[in-house]
């Protein structure tokens, strides 16, 4: 039996009536817009885009570059949605994915003159890679034996570039550059952009993915392997496709992450880094894209709200430095006791009863007029 | 002396049981009968505390069962040999057999609780220290009325004891059963598919159809309403 | 030739902390079926807090008992006030929650103990002892280690083997149902399990910390090798922790050994994804089949 039974479906929250995913979708309705799943993704993502880029154009370089952070955490924590809570594979490693793709397009950069793009495309591919590595075995593992060996995964990888420092540039690390931007653009903002439309294209093909047949895949793999295999599911090859694309996503975070930093290291990818993806993800809403949102605003903002709270109260340094952490792991323990759909979940229900209430309220006005 | 007062459990929107009412008196073997699915199970369950009830209420000897923990249930001398039967595979026969007594008997009064059992039952002696699960099922059964006994219960479950058996182990089990229960205090519920035996040793029966009794009356005549037999025992 | 006995000493030292912790993981999924991924750090807190005691002047063996009896009440929280209200729920929800757990525990002992790497001292002198004229890597304090954990092994099977209580925990474990219907409080046992497994992850604890740099993730390596060593063995069988654990020891030890300190990690990885292919149910598995 897969592990995750009980974690929050994109389409659906236990409790809910079976139209809930219809009656959700009701202001799409009334927005008129296409009832064709891509075309609605694009619409959707040319519209946030439109509002993200009045909105960074606005900002001030620092807060444009949180806005980029909080953008590149949301490509990761996308795919890991998909990998653990659309089907169900529970990963404690995302952090070394991010790492292969930091650590490529470093090197990229460092011995080669590639465009862009293609350095991009590299980092994605490489973390895809190991994706297959990891994927392959997992298929084999139930829920705490594949946290396990994730986990070990995490721990595994940023010690290799250790060991050969020479070529991943040891402490130190390697150094990348952003592409200059044309014409004035701040190169904080012009990265910022760069990595918000990798994230909208990044939440359009996963929306795209979960909207298909493969989500019906990886939704029967999830909640029944054995039902999905007789019922002609390829269950091995879902659950390694699955991992491939969250890897991929990793991947691409983690580039960005490297360009962000401007410098990679393995400073940059302790384990902590791979369970506060999986913790955002819980937090926000496992299995859901749009919940990523909050756990990428949390992952980036939380450090500076714990700062200034301690600060506050007048806490000591060390108190400091490890409260975020505390905070995330409480939440997190708080979440899957009380709210294991997370915020997203929670707004879901909140939205849901208040569509139903609204409904309510207009049915009984037209009810006089019907007998009459 | 059991009295169950419409009882009802549903599962979901799944209704398994609707008011059911009867009693069960000590020193008689209650036969509760029916097709699959009428809910016999789900009633066995509910007096020993494995469901959760949404109405009514059970008592024994006065006791209000609903609410108890199944352990707690147990502590009140209810023995619950639930269907397919229930050893504990990677323990012993004889340690199956001690982990029953550990709540009620003391050390030297269980060492000699235990030899009975094996008085009782010469076959098992020979599978003393060996895994349960290498028992046949004629075996299998022994152990869990053995276990079931070992306690002195004072209200005992059985949940198709005969399930998979020989018709000739079946006819010495229900003898034993018999012979243990009757002219004791011990009061018996048992829950069977195959009506014709469990009638030929019960006093009472209890006829169970989509979770509500329909018939309640002596054994005998029960036994002997052909037209109700057909209907829904199958015979 | 000396460095082979060297580094096989090392694994076998190792090794024992490992089937120590490992240990504590078997009898957590054993009895609940849950993976206790804060087992390291629920031992790092109670080495840190052994620390302090130790600071405080309370000799060595004072705190190893102190500790053990708060690592007993800690494990008897945790499952009370984190894990029982999750049982019956998703398989998924209490891993989540240990690791949560493992977040909160790991930043609370940052935050009041710092940053700073520190030393943690001994019971017994670590340098080598010589046989002949030569010096081996195998310490009075690795003798120490040994001793523990055999004792804590013995102790182990003793119980489950020898005492009622230990009847009821193995029933329990193997089917909470029917232990409850022979009337066995299954779900205190089940705290018990938890207080045990803390017992046995601190004394894992206080073996390390000597040789770590005793921040507050000392205990994440050894988490991840005691669960490799609890998989091989089996996950369980307390036998099988401690074969998992050597072998999981000597493993690691001749990686680092041979091919360096930085690949051991990664020779764990390649050791649990070649146990997990080929014989997924560990050496120990139980011969009955399990119910679906």
């Amino acid at each position: 039996m897969s592990g995750a039974g009980n974690l929050a479906d994109a389409d659906l929250l236990p409790g809910t009536p079976p139209d809930a995913a219809g009656a959700d979708r009701s202001w799409l309705r009334h927005l008129r817009l296409p009832e064709q799943p891509l075309a609605r993704h694009l619409i959707l993502a040319l519209g946030g885009g439109g509002i993200l880029y009045l909105v960074t154009s606005s900002l001030s370089p620092y807060n444009d570059f949180l806005v980029g952070e909080i953008a590149l955490y949301l490509i990761a924590l996308a795919g890991l949605s998909l990998l653990t809570g659309v089907n169900g594979q529970i990963s404690l490693g995302h952090g070394a994915f991010m790492a292969v793709g930091a650590y490529t397009i470093a090197l990229l950069m460092t011995h080669t003159q590639l465009n862009f793009i293609l350095e991009l495309l590299a980092s994605v591919g490489a973390a895809a890679v190991l994706g297959v590595v990891i994927g392959v075995p997992a298929t084999r593992l139930k829920g705490p034996y594949l946290a396990g060996m994730t986990l070990l995964l995490a721990l595994a990888l940023p010690p290799i570039a250790d060991k050969w420092s020479s070529t991943f540039g040891g402490d130190q690390g390697l150094t990348t550059t952003v592409p200059t931007a044309p014409g004035n653009i701040n190169p904080e903002e012009w990265l910022t952009w760069i990595e918000l439309l990798g994230a909208l294209i990044t939440l359009v093909l996963l929306a795209n993915f979960l909207r298909s047949r493969f989500g019906r895949m990886l939704r029967a793999v999830r909640d029944d392997e054995i039902a999905a295999s007789l019922a002609g599911i390829h269950v091995a090859r879902t659950k390694v496709t699955a991992f491939v694309i969250s890897a991929a996503c990793a991947g691409l975070a983690g580039a960005f992450l490297g360009l962000s930093t401007g410098v990679v290291s393995t400073g940059e990818f302790p384990l902590p880094l791979s369970i506060q993806l999986l913790a955002a993800m819980v937090i926000g809403g496992t299995g859901s894209l749009m919940g990523m949102w909050w756990g990428a605003v949390l992952l980036v903002y939380l450090p500076q709200w714990s700062t200034s709270i301690s600060s506050h109260l007048n806490l000591g340094s060390d108190v400091s430095a490890y409260l975020a952490t505390i905070i995330f792991g409480a939440v997190l323990i708080v979440a899957m006791i009380a709210a294991p759909s997370g915020i997203q979940g929670g707004l879901r229900l909140a939205w849901g009863r208040a569509v139903r209430l609204w409904s309510g309220l207009t049915r009984k006005q037209i009810q006089p007029t019907r007998t009459g | 002396m059991l009295e169950v007062q419409e009882l009802s459990v549903s599962y979901g929107a799944v209704h398994a049981l609707t008011a059911v009412t009867f009693a069960a008196t000590p020193g008689a073997i209650t036969a509760v009968l029916g097709a699959n699915g009428a809910g016999k199970t789900t009633l066995l369950r509910s007096i020993s505390g494995l469901v959760k009830t949404q109405s009514g209420s059970i008592r024994f000897n006065g006791q209000e069962l609903v609410g108890k923990t199944v352990e707690g249930i147990a502590r009140c001398g209810v023995a619950h040999v639930p269907e397919g039967r229930g050893i504990i595979e990677e323990l012993t026969v004889e340690e199956n057999l001690r982990l029953a007594t550990l709540w009620c008997l003391g050390r030297r009064e269980r060492e000699r609780a235990i030899e009975e059992t094996f008085a009782l039952f010469p076959r098992l002696t020979g599978f003393r220290r060996r895994h349960a699960s290498i028992l046949s099922g004629g075996e299998r059964q022994m152990l869990v009325i053995g276990r079931a006994l070992i306690s002195r219960p004072q209200l005992l479950l059985l949940d198709e004891p005969s399930l998979g058996l020989a018709p000739l182990v079946t006819a010495g089990l229900m003898a034993l059963l018999r012979d243990h229960t009757v002219g004791t205090d011990m009061t018996v519920v048992l829950v069977e598919q195959n009506a014709r035996s469990a009638l030929s040793v019960s006093q009472r029966a209890v006829v169970l159809n989509l979770g509500e009794v329909v018939v309640n009356d002596a054994a005998d005549v029960v036994a002997a309403d052909s037209n109700l037999r057909h209907h829904y025992l199958g015979f | 030739m000396g460095l082979f006995v060297n580094i096989t000493l090392d694994g076998i030292t190792n090794g024992m902390v490992f089937a120590a912790l490992a240990l504590a993981l078997v009898l957590i999924f054993r009895a609940t079926k849950i993976l206790n991924f804060a087992q390291g750090a629920m031992a790092m807190m109670t080495t840190f807090i052994g620390f302090t005691l130790l600071n405080r002047g309370l000799g060595y063996w004072w705190a190893l008992v102190a500790v053990l009896a708060i690592a007993f009440v800690l494990g008897a929280l945790v499952e009370r006030v984190l894990i029982r209200p999750l049982q019956g729920k998703s398989e998924l929800n209490p891993v989540i929650v240990t690791i949560g757990l493992l977040v909160v525990l790991e930043g609370l002992a940052g935050a009041i103990y710092g940053n700073s790497s520190r030393g943690f001292p001994p019971a017994y002198s670590q340098s080598g002892l010589t046989i002949g004229h030569t010096k081996i890597a195998f310490s009075h304090f690795d003798i120490f280690i040994l001793v523990a954990v055999l004792v804590l092994m013995v102790g182990t099977l003793a119980l489950f083997r020898a005492t009622t209580l230990g009847l009821r925990m193995r029933a329990s474990a193997f089917s909470g149902e029917i232990s409850r219907l022979l009337g066995v409080r299954v779900g205190r046992l089940l705290t018990l399990g938890w207080a045990l497994a803390g017992v046995a992850g601190a004394l894992a604890g206080f073996l390390v910390a000597p040789t770590s740099s005793f921040s507050p993730y000392f205990m994440d390596l050894i988490l991840v090798y005691a669960f490799t060593a609890a998989v091989i063995g089996g996950l369980e069988s307390p036998v099988g922790a401690l074969i998992g654990g050597l072998i999981t020891g000597l493993s690691i030890s001749y990686v680092g050994g041979y091919l360096g300190s930085g690949l051991q990690p990664l020779g764990a990885l390649v050791l649990l994804m070649v146990t997990l292919m080929a014989r997924p149910e560990g050496i120990f598995a139980r011969p009955t089949a399990r119910r679906v």
